[in-house]
């Protein structure tokens, strides 16, 4: 069990950074609770990968310190730490068996035989390898594989974490949630922190307490799924999280409130005490779930024309056309929709402000 | 069901291979094969003669002599050119300028006609005049590879070892390469010894590699010529004539051409069967793995 804790943490991978630019990994603060499900979001060449390379002591950072439960280990070898990674392409040893391949973490750390026995028999058994114990690892099928990877993690005491790397890249659609539920299960029985890589948001959502979004070598926002899809920290998480992505309209300020070219858009009172009045861009923001479209004129409804509509079975995408600008909205599959021109409605507790990218108040 | 035309316009297809290989290889190997059971007294005069030249060379006491001597220099070259390719490529650069450097080093032997790489060691080895020959020789320990049968055992195996290991680096390094750096991850997480490292994931991975690379080596050794010819000429006396010395002395020396043809048969044959028996081997295992 540990807490991970990173100091001022950052990562170049070439010598003498000097720009924001030569940083693959910005400068950072960061705590992992003990016993979290963490999942680490965001697209491809974000950083993610670095970062827990850096966490499993695969690299060693280039400025800050890791921390488990206040110790530092930035310079010690993976074999020394208490963290397993679990990697996109499963490896195994081909000439194995399947009960070695298990076996082979506690043999390399001189674990007596009957003991690795046991806990291979354990492991095998939780993740549903135990008929294969037997077999070479080689030909088996790439979940499989995967969960052997996973179990060489398992085996050991003495892991607190289990670090995942996209692993279920290569696994089959069908059984992507089996093995998801599978580590939920194996989380809530032996209560591991686990740090999941992933660029896939609805693996990240369904799987995590808490979703750290990165972006561009930068943690956006530490949130529960809930929080990253009602109060998004920057655009850019709110752009990413949701699909579609959340609608941005440039604006300014002018008498108290937002306006979008012509168009006053209501705030919420504690925003509009909050925004910066000058030198910055700012950015209205409305996720197309909370958008209300109508086809008659309510109180503060904007006139807009209706671009096209999309039906994706179990619900409709609008988009809408609100002066140059263009919103979409996630309606109910039953919801009616106005022919060419609707009304919206912004939400004040739905709409939020962002100031150079970030969220006000 | 099957609408497809069937015809036989494919065999047109094949022609051209088959008549380079008719011209190239089976041509040829048909007029050995027709000089094996003859024996050739002149232009047109010919008179078959059954299986008396098999008889004889298999009953040759040189032959003997040179098929054991052949086994034994096969064997040594794949025991010590496999595990020094091995260890070589293991400690070559994996990346960068460096590497680069090294593998053009590495192959420079390779680059070498094969008559020079013998005219460069015998001059080397040379106890007169060769740099290594007198600097041996400068140390107390006698050595002269013209005289001396173990001498001149050691002066061809190391000039083999010399020339043809860096294709076993060369394939290794290859091999090595393709292992993804998540394997070597994950076993330093799992606290694999380098040994560990070595038996369970480098070995493996090589395994198709080192297929080829025994089999080029077992092929082309069993049949040395141009090097111990240019180096040592066969000798001391028979010390190191190889089989396609001994081969190259009935057919070019005395003018057997039916006895030369017999052994060539048997010579084409024996290193057929034991490549054969290897490829077999060591696929059939890999089958045995895939279970």
């Amino acid at each position: 069990m540990a807490r991970i804790e990173l100091r001022g943490l950052a990562h170049a991978y070439r010598p003498n950074p000097k720009t924001g630019a030569d940083y693959a990994l910005k400068p950072m603060e960061h705590v992992w609770e003990d016993g979290g499900a963490y999942a680490l979001l965001g697209p491809s060449g974000c950083g993610k990968t670095t970062l827990l390379n850096i966490i499993s002591g695969l690299l060693v950072p280039s400025e800050g310190q890791v921390l488990f439960d206040g110790r530092d280990v930035t310079r010690l070898p993976p074999q020394e730490r208490n963290i397993a990674q679990v990697f996109q392409f499963p490896v195994i040893y081909d000439t194995m068996s399947v009960f070695d391949n298990l076996a082979f973490p506690l043999r390399n750390r001189k674990v007596a035989e009957k003991e690795v026995r046991a806990r291979v028999e354990e492991v095998a058994d939780m993740l549903e390898l135990s008929a294969d114990l037997g077999r070479r690892a080689r030909g088996l099928t790439a979940d499989q594989k995967q969960k052997i990877s996973l179990g060489r993690g398992l085996v050991r005491s003495d892991v607190a974490a289990i670090l995942f790397d996209e692993p279920l890249t290569v696994i089959d659609p069908q059984l992507k949630w089996l093995l998801r539920r599978k580590l939920k299960q194996i989380h809530e029985r032996f209560r591991l922190s686990l740090i999941y890589v992933t660029h896939d948001q609805n693996e990240a959502l369904t799987f995590a307490q808490q979703v750290v979004v990165m972006h561009d070598g930068q943690v956006m926002q530490l949130g529960t799924p809930q929080q990253l899809f009602e109060v998004p920290a920057h655009t850019f998480v709110g752009y990413f999280i949701g699909s579609p992505g959340m609608n941005f309209l440039p604006c300014r300020f002018e008498g108290g409130s937002a306006v979008v070219d012509d168009i006053r858009i209501p705030l919420a009172r504690e925003v509009l005490d909050h925004a910066p009045r000058h030198g910055v861009p700012l950015e209205i923001g409305i996720r197309p779930e909370h958008l209300r479209v109508s086809a008659s004129q309510g109180n503060g409804a904007l006139p807009a024309e209706i671009a096209s509509v999309e039906d994706l079975g179990n619900f409709k995408i609008v988009t809408a056309k609100l002066g140059r600008h263009r919103l979409k909205a996630k309606l109910d599959e039953d919801a009616p929709v106005p022919a060419e021109r609707g009304w919206l409605t912004f939400p004040p507790d739905r709409t939020r402000l962002y100031a150079d990218g970030r969220l006000v108040a | 069901m099957d609408n497809r035309p069937h015809d036989n316009k494919a065999w047109f297809l094949v022609l051209p291979v088959f008549l380079i290989v008719a011209i190239s290889a089976i041509i040829p190997l048909m007029t050995v094969v027709n000089y094996s059971v003859q024996d050739i007294l002149g232009p047109f005069q010919r008179v078959f003669v059954g299986t008396e030249w098999f008889e004889q060379v298999l009953n040759d006491e040189r032959l003997h002599g040179a098929f054991l001597r052949q086994l034994v220099f096969s064997g040594c070259v794949l025991l010590i050119q496999i595990p020094l390719g091995i260890a070589i490529a293991l400690t070559l650069p994996a990346k960068g300028w460096r590497s680069s450097l090294c593998l053009v080093l590495v192959a420079l032997p390779l680059l070498i006609p094969w008559n020079v790489v013998g005219t460069i060691w015998q001059l080397y080895a040379r106890p007169d005049i060769g740099m290594a020959g007198v600097a041996v020789n400068a140390l107390g320990i006698p050595y002269n590879y013209t005289s001396n049968a173990f001498d001149a055992w050691l002066t061809v195996l190391i000039m083999d070892v010399w020339h043809w290991t860096p294709l076993v680096i060369l394939l290794c390094f290859a091999g090595l390469r393709s292992i993804p750096e998540a394997f070597y991850q994950a076993a330093k997480i799992d606290g694999a010894s380098a040994w560990a490292v070595f038996r369970h994931i480098q070995l493996p991975k090589m395994r198709r590699v080192l297929t080829i690379a025994i089999l080029l080596r077992f092929m082309d050794s069993f049949m040395i010529y141009t090097e111990p010819f240019v180096l040592t000429g066969g000798g001391p006396g028979n010390a190191t004539t190889f089989l396609s010395q001994f081969l190259a002395q009935i057919a070019v020396g005395q003018f057997d051409l039916g006895p030369a043809a017999a052994f060539s048969l048997i010579y084409f044959l024996v290193i057929l069967l034991l490549s054969w028996v290897f490829y077999t081997y060591i696929t059939h295992t890999d089958r045995e793995d895939a279970r």
